[in-house]
């Protein structure tokens, strides 16, 4: 059951409104508030002192004054770009409708808009992108997982198999994905891009094992007692595995399943740099290679965007397992 | 005597690193309709492999069980099982542990309606009804240990088995849980068995006793009748001689027949030194 309730982390920030703060809610809001703004002003001064010493081929390293600039130059570019969609496509309706006057037999043919994509449209990509290949990898991962945990033969089996490519680099795997993808996907008419689905193929085998092997441990430690009460009511296989098995290996699923999130962001990024697949990785990489004096702040914000949109991701799965997992201790962090 | 469960020549091997082990040797035991029979010996004597037997979880190496006429080959809900340390679905409501074992029991021959009314029922029975849609960690041990017995009554074992039921409870909840289950008892019939530690429980509550003495090739010591009649009465029966005398057979057996005779480890000086000092 999903309850909403006020979140006690605010209850300082309603005291502070009010007026009336106690020594335990100053604390709060110390701990909450006045340390992390603390840490994070004594990072940016050491930032600004550290950048001004450091002399690139492409100029003096970006402080935060310059990378907040090129954040403001992202977002404008991005505003701009999308401006002169609109007008292309307004140009487009105009000369069709101005041609079907004078030939109404006419088959209009349209174009799309082929601009170059903007920061955001590349993190879009890779949100898309990451998601796409954490979806597959768990689909695999999962029921794979709950297989293995079940059945020691299968264990036996797989385990030496995991071992081996569980340590595997995802730069390892993109050649290798590369060339598949092309050899099998030929399509005259594809619905998504190669390069999507190489990023995405690498994104999933890399992120697969803590979810592969969260499972299968969840699923081997499930209570010898709850066994018993479940030979005693004398469940079949089915029901015991969806009575009894899935919901308490759902913890450990739920851990893994968050690593395995922060693993395929990682790995995204790497695998677009290198394959020069749109998204994120593919911007700096651009902006590396174009190497202008703006390139490093731009890519500073790429970074800390990346940073962001990891920690937003690993958020967005927490509230997912407290929402879904029945052990609220296994969901605290 | 018609027996309703019989354990004839019931013995058990495990297979350990070291060789097997044998835990039971002929282990005889006649049980009637309606009986409440405890088991009652020092810890490690195999009192929970003799009901893990009876309960078809364990297999007997030699000998066997028959209930009803049937020999015992799995566990089943026929002999439902009160586990010690209560064993519900952590992410289970009480009313949808009890539910689990009632659908589960009954699904062929109860309507939707009546499943619910059943599992209310029961809850109702073991004074659970106030906190049917709480989950395990949200409800005491007692309460707990509670759901476990309305979970194994609702399936309407034909023996209902308990491995220390009440073995991690206070005094004073335990004694409340005692009386609910004399009451269960002399409502219901059922026949019961349950393993105890604790002398005074195990003469209040049986009909038998049964005492087993040490392991290994553990086996049936003395069966003591307690002959004082139900309904029973905690404070009443402090006096009376009959359950005092019946205490002291068993305490006898116990301390004096069957004592462990395991000296206690030698501590040298540094290490009690140490432990002292942690605490
Ligand atoms: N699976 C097993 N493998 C090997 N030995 C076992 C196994 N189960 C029990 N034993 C041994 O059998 C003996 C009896 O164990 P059991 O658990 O039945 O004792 P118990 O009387 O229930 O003890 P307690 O009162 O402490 O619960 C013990 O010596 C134990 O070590
Ligand atoms: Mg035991």
């Amino acid at each position: 059951m999903v309850t909403l309730t006020f979140p006690t982390w605010m209850e300082p920030y309603r005291a502070l409104a009010t007026g009336k703060v106690s020594r335990d809610q100053w604390q709060a809001l110390m701990r909450q508030l006045l340390w992390p703004v603390l840490g994070i002003g004594l990072f940016l001064l050491l930032w600004q002192f550290a950048a001004q010493r450091i002399d690139t081929s492409l100029g003096q390293f970006p402080g935060p004054a310059q990378v907040w600039e090129q954040a403001g130059n992202l977002v404008s570019e991005h505003q701009q770009s999308r401006e002169r969609e609109v007008a292309f496509y307004e140009r487009q309706e105009k000369y069709i409708a101005a041609r079907l006057q004078q030939q109404p037999d006419w088959e209009p043919v349209t174009r799309d808009y082929t601009g170059a994509p903007t920061f955001f449209d590349q993190i879009g990509t890779s949100l898309i992108t990451v998601m796409s290949g954490f979806l597959l990898a768990s689909m695999i991962a999962i029921p794979l997982g709950i297989v293995i945990g079940l059945s020691s033969t299968v264990h036996a089996a797989v385990n030496p198999l995991v071992q081996l490519f569980k340590p595997v680099s995802p730069l390892a795997w993109l050649p290798l994905v590369t060339m598949v993808v092309s050899a099998l996907y030929v399509s005259d008419d594809p619905m998504v891009s190669k390069s999507f689905l190489t990023s995405m193929f690498t994104v999933s085998l890399c992120c697969l094992w803590p979810t592969l092997m969260n499972t299968a441990v969840g699923v081997t430690s499930v209570s010898q007692d709850l066994t018993n009460v479940s030979r005693v009511l004398r469940l079949n296989a089915l029901s015991h595995v969806r009575k009894i098995v899935l919901p308490s290996a759902l913890p450990m699923m739920f851990t893994g399943l968050r690593l395995s999130l922060g693993i395929a962001w990682m790995v995204l990024i790497a695998a677009e740099m290198l394959a020069q697949n749109p998204g994120l990785g593919k911007f700096v990489w651009d902006e590396f290679q174009n190497g202008s004096s703006q390139s490093l702040g731009r890519i500073m914000v790429a970074v800390i965007v990346i940073g962001l949109i990891g920690f937003l991701l690993d958020r967005l799965m927490l509230m997912l397992q407290r929402a879904l997992v029945w052990d609220k201790a296994s969901a605290q962090r | 005597m018609k027996a309703l469960l019989e354990l004839s020549n019931v013995g058990m091997q495990f297979d350990t690193p070291k060789g097997s082990f044998e835990a039971l040797k002929d282990v005889n035991l006649k049980i009637a309709d309606g009986e409440f029979v405890s088991l009652i010996g020092h810890s490690g004597c195999g009192k929970s492999t003799v009901l893990n037997i009876v309960a078809g979880l364990l297999h007997s190496t030699d000998g066997g069980v028959i209930l009803d006429k049937q020999e015992v080959t799995e566990p089943g809900p026929e002999r439902a099982v009160v586990f010690q340390n209560h064993s519900l679905l952590p992410w289970l409501t009480s009313f949808e542990n009890v539910e689990l074992a009632v659908k589960q029991v009954f699904k062929k021959t109860k309507s939707r309606a009546e499943i619910r009314d059943w599992v209310e029922h029961n809850l109702e029975l073991v004074h659970m009804a106030h906190a049917m849609h709480k989950k395990p960690d949200e409800i005491s041990g007692g309460m707990k240990q509670r759901v476990g017995i309305a979970r194994a009554l609702a399936m309407q074992p034909q023996v209902l088995l308990m491995d220390e039921p009440f073995g991690a409870l206070d005094a004073l909840t335990r004694a409340h849980l005692q009386d609910s289950l004399m009451e269960i008892h002399a409502q219901l019939g059922t026949t019961v068995i349950m393993i105890t530690h604790d002398v005074d429980e195990a003469v209040l509550l049986s009909d038998r006793i049964v005492m087993m003495t040490n392991g290994p090739s553990a086996t049936i010591g003395e069966i003591l009748d307690v002959k004082v009649p139900r309904p029973r009465d905690r404070l009443a029966l402090a006096d009376d001689p009959t359950f005092v005398r019946c205490r002291q057979q068993v305490l006898q057996f116990l301390y004096e027949k069957q004592r462990k005779v395991e000296p206690l480890p030698k501590r040298t000086d540094a290490e009690t030194g140490a432990v002292r000092k942690r605490a």
